[in-house]
């Protein structure tokens, strides 16, 4: 079926292509509702304000749509409630319960694909030939990443066993072993392993050929045992010459990993393999995720809640204590082979989801390349992409099982968010970075992320049909820079040692409440940063420009001239620069400076806003009375967010003979 | 008694001292009538730390075979040990900083004793006074005057000399509002709005009793306030169940029917004790050091700690929405108008007025609102959140005004010129001491002591250039405009540069400050 088939096909979903009259309703305030049309098309709900100057456009994928619900008739209409996987809710009123009807089950099914050929990847297509397409896959590659670790090295190869992925259909092709196992061993212990996914190696310590491996959990049952899986194990052990024991690191709570004996799966037992240190790590599985963080939207999500219904709230959900027991994991990975210099294997049931969690966050904390914006890129590459994160089943691209849904990537994300609010000099991207590939884990946009192997990825022809998102995201890295990353320091620390006290897991405001504008800061100091030290770089290059002009210059007097001409112009530069784009409150910029330019930089690229992406064009700066407007924004806080209690002003009528004063109707 | 006799054992030697993030140190231990000093000799480079004692705001005793450890909670809140050898010693100066840290004539306190060679106690002190204020304030003078009705403290005892009253109003109609008024704070200027000229009054309570007694000159002071405008807003800072619950006890509200333009609107604010025991949860729940998370969001929920911060800024802004959106002038009070009265409303001129976010401007904020404005910093300020002693009048009013400054600096990082490291200094001025700024309950104790020639103002030696530039903002921008900080919960933190001080955690915070400051230094180079 060509895009084009599959395009006319989902057209045939679409009841009702156009609706007059929707009021797109502002959650954080009433007065900010909107009268506009509601388009749908193939790959976007498109909602385009009326008003004759502010003429605003909210576009959402339906890629990312996570549920739409109809909730009960109001007067104004028939409510229709969208959840998106990026955590926007969008709400419209819909004046006809027909319409209304219509357009819910037309979004239903668009936000359900069925067929991969469905995903808004095959029909993307960006102005570009066929050999930037395929340059465009070429931005990563996982031999250099394994090259730049070392390998292969006199210990470690790459196997290829499982090039034609008969060993293990969810690996990738290219595997890394100890040079010392051979073939039977390997096949040996893929069919003791779940899935076949044997040990192989994730991460590499050249300097102390320490190594992170990664595997799923043994077919051991209550007694079974494997004699090449304990050679594997053993391998790896030796092949790290300097330690006398491995760990073996079962990242499942120890209850779910004895329930799993039962099923003929379980863990290692310490008699029967010779050195290891065996160790349980309770990170709690994909359901109680799932669950977790639909407890934490929940929360994210309430109106106008008082500071102690939110934080109950934050506190049932239990997500920052899972976040917490992620990040101890990797603390505890990282320090054996930063500080004991002793290799870890890391499994949990199938080693798709929480190994990979641990060893990308033990892999940030050990190594600073993957705090820098393309080593970030190629953790994931390598650790989640390549190794069959089930992106497909995780992110629900496609139309099936609700509950092989689950944020796991979410957290991965997450803590490497934590960690860099405990570090903030450390690392080179900031956090718009990190949501940026949130967002394109969900979109759909890019070819990345769809499938859940790398198998289904070459079935599929991926790689031809869809274009790849880290090339897009380093064109735009300027935007994804973290102004107080120090890279020399970074290189000299080394292992990061963060603390996990409980109050070092904070919310994630950014992420859950992305799109409530007026929860965030008005001004950002990183974004001020940034142009500081663009201005810098860019005084220092005019500056060097100059002196070579100088340089060429013999007669004194020229010299001066131009010395004089050099000052005034780099003033120039500089004064109007900082005063165009500051984020000084004027009328404009308070609304323009931070938050008008948030919806494009946290959405998606500039360059794709006319290839139809999450922007709302219509948050650009009014002139005079936008001051206004959004002081009146500030105000609306003050009233509807008033303190719980007997605070606002209509519960001043208490019965009082004199009770003349009831509530001030202020607003 | 000589302050010199409550010390039995003025030195020890090989003492040890552990505190955060060092290593254990072995030296010598003094204690002054001021100061406990530790000092380190150690190859010629000596090392030496200077404790107030007035910091000291508990200490533990534990013995350990024949030597003693004393643990040392600081009000500043950090935590210290110190090992003596012998048991006699260590009681001995265990005893002498438990008194010594708990004095409480003003006279005998350090800043009548500190005299730095850099500052001279000749010159005014304090960086401005009621009539200087209303000098400069053009705005004022039409409309309002200066009185000094309360020149010798006899109408109102907390109230300095020199108060800000409509021009229409005479001394004899203050006496008398004043006696109307709990404590005797009758309404006075606190803000007059740049532009539009709308003002923020503060007060205490009415005092109309259970038979709504009325005071005449009291209506007419109010009603001169909004002088011919439809409608001023009386922001109370209680719940009007509360209020009712006033008039019991003599306390009591503005009514309808007698301040006829005037609406009222209630926001319920906790204070004293709640807020004083909701400190020292928070900073019980900061040095837990048990492992959960769940343990950990309960007890900084259950310290209700960001719920003061959230109404308080609430309140301010709702301050702020009536006078700059709406054009109405406003009066705040609670009961005796000493305390959340004057956070909301020097919070409001925050949000409100960018003359207040420069480092004089704040100062001479604070100097105003809390100093001459008679926050009885002295009773407020005795203990901080270790103390076991019996809670008297404490609150930490101020610590509280500080979080929230902190919270509108973290939403417009760019709009206040001072940085997090003044608000830091001035929550451990406030405690503990070198300078007299913060001695005394009101400027006519701080007048009977002799505070002003006999101490240093605080402020004044913050604003000298060399010491300021530390205070200072790197991206200050200045703007005209309201910041009007949001009031969500998600959006409101824990002031982790205050209360985890003393963790690593606000040490990794400090390396991004320096780089900060390293950006925007290369950057001034470049200019």
């Amino acid at each position: 079926m060509s895009c084009t088939e599959v395009w006319w096909s989902e057209m045939e979903h679409i009841k009702m292509p156009k609706v007059e009259n929707v009021r797109l309703v502002d959650r954080s305030s009433s007065r900010r509702t909107q009268v506009g049309t509601l388009y749908l098309t193939a790959t976007h709900t498109i909602f385009v304000g009326k008003g004759s100057e502010d003429r605003s456009e909210l576009w959402v994928l339906h890629s990312l749509v996570c549920n739409v619900l109809k909730h009960k008739a109001s007067q104004s209409g028939y409510p229709l409630l969208i959840h998106c996987k990026n955590f926007q809710v969008i709400q419209f009123i819909i004046p006809q319960e027909s319409d209304c009807h219509n357009v819910y089950i037309s979004l239903s099914r668009l936000s359900r694909p069925e067929k991969y050929e469905e995903l808004y990847c095959f029909s993307f297509n960006p102005n570009v030939d066929k050999a930037e397409r395929g340059h465009s896959w070429d931005f990563l590659d996982l031999k250099a990443e394994y090259s730049r670790m070392g390998l292969p090295d006199k210990l470690w190869h790459v196997t290829a066993i499982n090039r034609e992925y008969r060993v293990c259909d969810t690996y990738p092709a290219d595997l890394f072993v100890p040079k010392s196992v051979t073939l039977p061993v390997i096949i040996g212990s893929s069919k003791f392993r779940s899935r076949g996914r044997f040990p192989t190696l994730s991460y590499y310590c050249k300097e102390n050929h320490a190594t992170i491996c990664r595997s799923s959990q043994p077919l051991s049952g209550f007694s079974a045992r494997c004699l090449e899986d304990e050679q594997m194990l053993q391998a790896i052990m030796k092949s790290n010459p300097g330690s006398r024991f491995m760990y073996v690191v079962d990242t499942r709570p120890k209850l779910n990993a004895m329930a799993n004996r039962a099923a003929g799966k379980g863990y290692e037992n310490e008699d029967n393999y010779c050195n290891i240190k065996f160790q349980f790590i309770g990170i709690e599985n994909i359901h109680v995720m799932r669950n977790s963080q639909q407890k934490l939207i929940e929360v994210s999500t309430l109106r106008s809640p008082s500071m102690g219904e939110f934080l109950t709230g934050l506190e049932n959900s239990d997500w920052l204590r899972h976040i917490k027991s992620i990040m101890e994991a990797a603390v505890f990975i990282s320090k054996a082979v930063a500080e004991e210099g002793v290799s870890v294997l890391v499994h949990c049931s199938d080693g798709w989801d929480r190994t990979a969690q641990v060893c990308s966050v033990a892999s940030v904390l050990l190594d600073p390349y993957y705090r820098t914006l393309k080593g970030l890129m190629v953790l994931i590459e390598k650790d989640w992409i390549s190794f069959g994160h089930k992106f497909s089943h995780r992110c629900g691209h496609l139309d099936g099982e609700a509950k092989e849904v689950s944020p796991v990537i979410d957290q991965f994300l997450e803590c490497v968010w934590q960690l860099m609010k405990q570090f903030p000099c450390y690392f080179e991207y900031n956090e718009k970075f990190l949501i940026s590939i949130h967002d394109h884990v969900y979109s759909c946009h890019y070819g990345n992320f769809i499938c859940n192997s790398q198998k289904e990825r070459k079935d599929l022809c991926i790689k031809e049909k869809t274009h790849s998102i880290w090339p897009h995201l380093w064109e735009n890295k300027l935007d994804f820079t973290n102004p107080l990353f120090k890279p020399d320091q970074s290189q000299n620390q080394g292992l990061l040692r963060p603390r996990t006290a409980p109050y070092c897991f904070k919310y994630w405001r950014r992420l859950y409440n992305r799109f409530d504008r007026e929860l965030h800061p008005r001004q950002s100091e990183l974004d001020c940063l940034m142009t500081v030290k663009e201005e810098t770089q860019q005084l220092e290059e005019e500056l060097a420009l100059y002196e070579q002009k100088l340089a060429v210059l013999d007669k004194e007097r020229a010299k001066a001239l131009y010395m004089q001409k050099g000052v005034l112009e780099s003033k120039q530069t500089l004064w109007s620069l900082p005063l165009d784009t500051s984020l000084a409150n004027t009328p404009q910029d308070y609304i323009g400076g931070f938050i008008g330019g948030a919806p494009n930089v946290f959405t998606l690229q500039q360059g794709e806003r006319e290839n139809a992406e999450l922007c709302l064009f219509g948050d650009k700066p009014k002139s005079s009375d936008a001051d206004n407007s959004d002081q009146e924004s500030g105000v609306a806080d003050f009233s509807s967010h008033s303190s719980g209690e007997e605070s606002l002003p209509s519960e001043d009528s208490v019965k009082d003979p004199d009770s003349d004063e009831t509530g001030p109707n202020r607003e | 008694m000589e302050l010199s006799e409550h010390i039995k054992t003025a030195n020890v030697e090989d003492v040890t001292l552990r505190r955060p993030f060092h290593p254990a140190l072995r030296g010598t231990l003094c204690v002054t009538s001021h100061h406990l000093l530790f000092s380190n000799r150690k190859d010629e480079a000596s090392w030496q730390l200077l404790i107030l004692l007035k910091n000291i705001d508990a200490i533990e005793k534990r013995a350990v075979g024949s030597s003693g450890t004393i643990t040392i909670k600081c009000k500043d809140l950090l935590v210290l040990q110190l090992e003596i050898p012998g048991m006699e010693e260590c009681l001995n100066i265990a005893s002498s900083i438990e008194a010594l840290s708990s004095l409480e004539s003003v006279t005998e306190m350090y800043p009548f004793f500190y005299r730095p060679s850099h500052l001279t106690l000749l010159g005014p002190w304090g960086l401005s006074t009621t009539e200087q204020y209303y000098k400069q304030t053009e705005r004022l003078w039409d409309r309002w005057r200066v009185s000094k009705v309360n020149s010798d403290y006899s109408v109102c005892p907390s109230y300095p000399s020199a108060v800000i009253v409509p021009r229409e109003v005479d001394d004899d109609k203050l006496i008398r509002s004043a006696r109307f008024r709990q404590g005797g704070r009758f309404p006075v200027l606190s803000y007059c709005h740049h532009s539009n000229g709308m003002v923020i009054m503060r007060s205490s309570q009415p005092l109309t009793g259970a038979n709504k007694k009325r005071c005449k000159e009291d209506e007419l002071l109010l009603q001169a306030v909004i002088d011919g405008s439809e409608l001023g807003y009386i922001i109370d800072l209680r719940s009007a169940q509360q209020a009712q619950q006033a008039r019991m006890t003599g306390g009591g509200f503005e009514s309808k029917s007698c301040y006829r333009h005037w609406k009222r609107i209630h926001r319920h604010h906790e204070r004293g004790k709640v807020v004083q025991e909701s400190l020292i949860k928070l900073v019980e729940a900061c040095s837990d050091l048990s492992h959960s998370v769940d343990r950990w969001l309960s007890k900084l929920e259950n310290s209700k700690w960001l719920s003061h911060v959230h109404s308080a800024l609430s309140t301010a802004g709702l301050v702020v929405e009536c006078v700059e959106r709406d054009g109405h002038s406003v009066l705040v009070h609670g009961s005796e108008g000493t305390d959340n009265t004057l956070l909301v409303s020097s919070l409001a001129q925050i949000i409100l007025d960018p003359a207040s976010r420069t480092v004089t401007g704040f100062l001479c904020l604070l100097e105003r609102e809390w100093i001459q404005a008679g926050h009885p910093f002295q009773q407020r300020c005795a203990h901080s959140a270790y103390s076991h002693a019996r809670l008297k009048q404490e609150c930490p009013s101020f610590l509280l005004l500080l979080d929230c400054v902190w919270q509108v600096w973290r939403q417009f990082p760019l709009a206040l010129e001072f940085s997090e490291a003044l608000l830091l200094r001035l929550a451990q001025e406030v405690y503990a001491s070198n300078y007299g700024t913060f001695l005394c309950n009101n400027e006519q104790e701080r007048c009977a002591a002799g505070v002003k020639e006999n101490t240093h103002c605080l402020f004044q030696s913050m604003l000298k250039p060399d010491i300021e530039e530390q205070y200072l903002n790197p991206l200050y921008e200045p703007t005209d405009l309201a910041i009007w900080p949001s009031v969500h919960p998600q959006s409101l933190q824990l002031w982790t540069g205050m209360f985890l001080r003393w963790t690593e955690y606000a040490q990794n915070m400090e390396e991004a400050r320096e780089e900060v400051w390293s950006i925007v230094k290369e950057h001034r180079e470049r200019v």
